[in-house]
């Protein structure tokens, strides 16, 4: 063997060349994808950006008169939400990471979880036949004793269709994701911090007060951002359960209701014609405007806490 | 079966980072040569460059040359792939491929470069590289079985095996005991001290004992501080290395005085 | 803990001491007791309210309103026996508590309605019938379930590679800005609603066939761009999980990088990329805006996905919700069996994925 001695030498390898090439490939694709989709949505667009209610039967005057009030409802609902949504997810996550029994944990988050796989369009079916009619005594007590308060003004929505209503399905639709957030995040908090807090004979809220939320804070930031991302582009079930007038308003029990920029295009879309159709697609590249800055902001945090955090 | 390897002026860094500097080293076929120092002095990191598994971390690089029976290593049109099939390696962690049985782990190196190999050819291999590994008896009856369900100590006995089996003239081993028990240790030692009748064998160890008992010659790294390279400090005969070294530094390491 | 409760708080008085790191607590009981109190108390309180208002027995607002009064009584009564400190951490375990019931609320409400309702059209006929020339009662769903098979796999068909391939360059080929680039345009992907990518496919389709253009193709095309970010990201994060040993292991035995990857480490990860792909479908099968968008809807069966609209079983919920007609209740039974029908496909998806992730997973030995 050692007399003939082996001189090593190069062979081309055709399939690490093509291997690798195709998964650059792959990736070129996604860049490709994502520019695509820019320079589509851009160029129809463009047409609607600046015409007006004689281009366009869609339109009251102009374009930003009529995207304006839908920019309004989108921020308006998801704001509102994000608003019952965070609280509840913080609990929820709270309670599956450092309350129910260990065994349990995971059980309860894939229960959570569930709620995520419900397609959006169930949601919808699920916020007219039920929860809208289940809130609506309550709406009517509201105005009835609380209509001095301008959120809560009358006259009352027959249906409980209201923005209020689209705002419960939107929060518990995003629940699943800012739950599972949360919880990964307050699990990560080091053992010995909370062990330390109980050493000192805090109690368990005052472990999780001093320990696990300070700890948590920018996690519960981020998932808050990444909700608020989900329900800005939720459409199915805003469509579906809001009774929508295109008004411009704060109240949250009448049915005189803003609508939302997604839902506003699946509602129209299928009816649209000629300019109209560039109207919708321009009100949806605001969309996407919006929800990348949200999301974009989300990461930032993310990336943030990642650099500054030693448990990482 | 088996070659000796000459390495000329090694520098090998990592991007920027100088982490072993100046070896010249010459290893003799059909011996057990042991790599000694403290922790962080550059052994494992040499150990790599002797097969190009060093390149494999990005950014790592390797100046000057390893002849392996006079063929340079780092010669431009050397292909790494066709080195490491030369010149196998065994790592500190046992680590069989989770998704092969026994027998699959054994004949990998055939298997995973897609060569054609008849059954009896494969079946007689396996039992020729699992009975060099001194494991043929305790798996001959589960060769189906996964890989990683045999102790810590068959495992890396497995790996050996595996390594045996593509045929190689050098086998690298980077502490190779370091993760076993003292019985599955001992077994190991006795394998190397067959193994080396046919290979030359090279093994880095943090274990002063292991280096005097399975090694011809000994080499001795070590760093003069943090960030600073590594160097080939003294190379000689290990009962030398061991009993009468001519640096200082040895001497306080190989008795216990530092590392 | 207990020991930093003051020991001359008034109910410890009242309470015998036998052991004294028990004393000053309330009894392990107490909070059930409390709680089935309140419930009592909100039950008396509706009961005069329906004899009074002469309306019908609110059973949902006499247990909210006992759970809404237990968090304060508990506080309360623990107050009085253990302490402010104490009270506080049962306050917040109450509230922790009562905000895992309250997500579990609307889960289990569109759990039960989906079922009763949905059980009364789920018959052979909604299985074996298309919408073609239905109109009133009777109908079914095959065209919408050819729809959504055809679109959801050709939308697979062009993710699944796509999406592995970009996993694979990320972790095994991918350094500097090309990569970082890559990341952040996937985590932008992510974050594309789902709308919009209707749009898009709607968008491209039209300027190659013409406006106003609604095939199955565009649908499937919509569906890719909303699966390809969550096939790369779940990928990714299963191929990070393949130790670099394996892959060492196979480089020392002079094994070239791409059969490595081929032969070592997708096959080791190949149980939690099922897992994940099986996810994204799941996640894809329910969208309805994209495809109502860009496919359109349809009475009839289409299996040309070049030609013509295609009806998807999300779109049929919501067209049978949308466009009811005589007599509504035939349109709103389907809609309900066609939304239970999709639930159970998701629900199996998601079940199956478990299920391969759980037994497939290679076990790592250590």
């Amino acid at each position: 063997m050692s007399t003939a001695s082996t001189v090593i030498k190069a062979k081309q390898r055709p399939g690490d060349r093509v291997f690798s090439g195709s998964a650059v490939f792959a990736g070129s694709m996604i860049l490709v994808t994502l520019a695509a989709v820019a320079i589509f949505l851009i160029v129809q667009s463009l047409p609607a950006l600046f015409a007006t209610s004689e281009d366009a039967s869609i339109l009251p005057t102009n374009f930003w008169a009529y995207v304006g009030p839908l920019i309004f409802g989108t921020v308006w609902a998801s704001a509102l939400a994000l608003l019952m949504a965070l609280p509840v997810s913080i609990g929820i996550a709270l309670f599956i990471s450092h309350y129910a029994p260990r065994r349990l944990a995971s059980v309860l988050g894939y229960i959570v979880d569930l709620l995520a796989a419900v397609p959006s369009v169930v949601f919808g079916l699920w916020g007219i036949g039920v929860l809208a009619p289940a809130v609506q005594p309550l709406y009517s007590w509201l105005v009835d004793n609380l209509g001095w308060f301008p959120l809560f003004a009358g006259p009352v929505s027959g249906t409980g269709r209201t923005i209020l209503t689209a705002a419960i399905v939107l929060a518990v639709m995003v629940l699943p994701i800012m739950t599972a957030i949360n919880r990964e995040v307050f699990l990560q908090t080091p053992v010995l911090h909370e062990e330390a807090a109980l050493a000192l004979g805090a109690t368990r809220w005052e472990m999780i007060r001093t320990a696990v939320l300070p700890f948590g804070r920018s996690g519960i930031i981020s998932a808050s951002v990444l909700g608020l991302g989900r329900a800005l582009g939720e459409t199915m079930a805003v469509a579906m359960v809001l009774s929508a007038s295109g008004a411009l308003t704060f109240e949250l029990l009448t049915s005189v209701n803003p609508s939302t920029i997604a839902a506003n295009i699946a509602l129209s879309f299928p009816e649209a014609y000629g300019p109209n159709v560039n109207v919708l697609i321009a009100t949806g590249l605001i969309l996407f405007i919006v929800t990348f800055a949200v999301n974009a902001f989300a990461r930032w945090i993310v990336s943030r806490r990642k650099e500054f955090s030693g448990a990482n | 079966m088996s070659k000796r390897i000459e390495v000329r002026d090694l520098n090998v860094y990592y991007g920027k980072f100088l982490a072993v500097e100046g070896v010249n080293m010459e290893i003799e076929p059909r011996s057990v040569t042991a790599f000694i120092g403290p922790s962080g002095c550059g052994k494992t990191t040499f150990l790599r460059t002797l097969n190009r598994m060093h390149e494999v971390v990005p950014g790592a690089r390797v100046e000057g040359e390893v002849l392996i029976d006079g063929n340079n290593l780092y010669d431009p049109d050397v292909d790494p792939v066709l080195v490491r099939r030369q010149v196998g390696m065994v790592f500190q962690r046992p680590n069989p491929f989770p998704t092969m049985s026994v027998k699959d782990n054994v004949l990998a190196g055939v298997k995973l470069n897609n060569r054609r190999i008849s059954k009896s050819d494969a079946d007689e291999l396996m039992e020729r590289s699992l009975r060099s590994a001194n494991l043929w008896n305790e798996v001959k009856d589960r060769l189906d079985r996964p890989g990683s369900g045999l102790s810590g100590g068959q495992q890396q006995r497995l790996c050996i095996a595996r390594a045996i089996a593509v045929s190689p003239e050098v086998i690298l081993m980077d502490e190779p005991c370091s993760a076993l028990d003292p019985i599955s240790t001992l077994a190991i030692e006795d394998l190397i001290e067959e193994l080396k009748q046919d290979y030359t064998i090279v093994i880095v160890t943090h274990n002063m004992q292991q280096a005097s008992r399975v090694s011809d010659r000994t080499a001795f790294f070590n760093i003069a501080g943090t960030g600073k390279p590594g160097k080939l400090i003294e190379y000689d005969d290990t009962t030398t290395i061991f009993s009468n070294p001519s640096v200082k530094a040895t001497e306080d390491y190989v008795s216990g005085r530092f590392g | 803990m207990t020991m930093t409760t003051k020991p001359d708080t008034p109910a410890a008085v009242t309470t015998p001491i036998q052991n004294s790191l028990t004393a000053g607590r309330l009894p392990t009981p107490a909070p059930w007791i409390i709680l089935g109190a309140a419930i009592a108390v909100s039950a008396a309180i509706f009961g005069v309210m329906a004899v009074a208002g002469g309306s019908g027995y609110n059973w949902g607002g006499a247990l909210l309103v006992g759970a809404l009064l237990y968090i304060p009584s508990v506080w309360l009564f623990s107050v009085l026996v253990e302490g402010r400190r104490r009270a506080m951490d049962r306050l917040v375990t109450a509230l922790v508590t009562g905000a895992f019931v309250l997500a579990m609320i609307p889960l289990v409400s569109l759990t039960i309605t989906v079922v009763t309702f949905g059980l009364a059209r789920f018959d052979a006929e909604f299985f074996t019938n298309s919408m073609r020339n239905v109109t009133g009662e009777g109908g079914g769903i095959v065209h919408a379930i050819v729809g959504t098979l055809l679109m959801t796999g050709t939308a697979a068909l062009i993710s699944i590679p796509i999406g592995l391939m970009t996993s694979v360059y990320l972790v095994e080929y991918g350094h500097g800005r090309l990569a970082r680039g890559i990341t952040f345009l996937v985590d932008v992907m992510t974050g594309i609603p789902s709308i919009v990518a209707g749009l898009f496919a709607y968008a491209v389709f039209s300027i190659f066939l013409g406006p106003g253009t609604r095939t199955g193709i565009a649908g499937a095309v919509s569906l890719a761009v909303l699966m390809i970010p969550v096939v790369v990201r779940s990928s990714e994060e299963m191929l990070r999980l393949v130790p670099n040993e394996l892959r060492e292991a196979a480089y020392a035995l002079g094994v070239p990088k791409w059969l490595t990857i081929v032969k070592v480490v997708l096959p080791t990860s190949m149980a939690g990329i099922t897992t994940g792909i099986m996810l994204s479908i799941a996640r894809v099968i329910g969208e309805t805006a994209p495809l109502l968008i860009a496919a359109g809807f349809t009475a009839s069966v289409n299996y040309n996905m070049f030609d013509g609209r295609m009806q998807s079983l999300p779109v049929f919920v919501y067209t049978q919700y949308a466009n009811q007609g005589n007599p509504p209740q035939a349109y709103l039974d389907r809609a309900w069996a066609a939304a239970l029908t999709l639930i159970l496909i998701v629900m199996a998806l998601n079940l199956i994925a478990r299920l391969v992730a759980r037994f497939f997973a290679p076990k790592f030995g250590r």
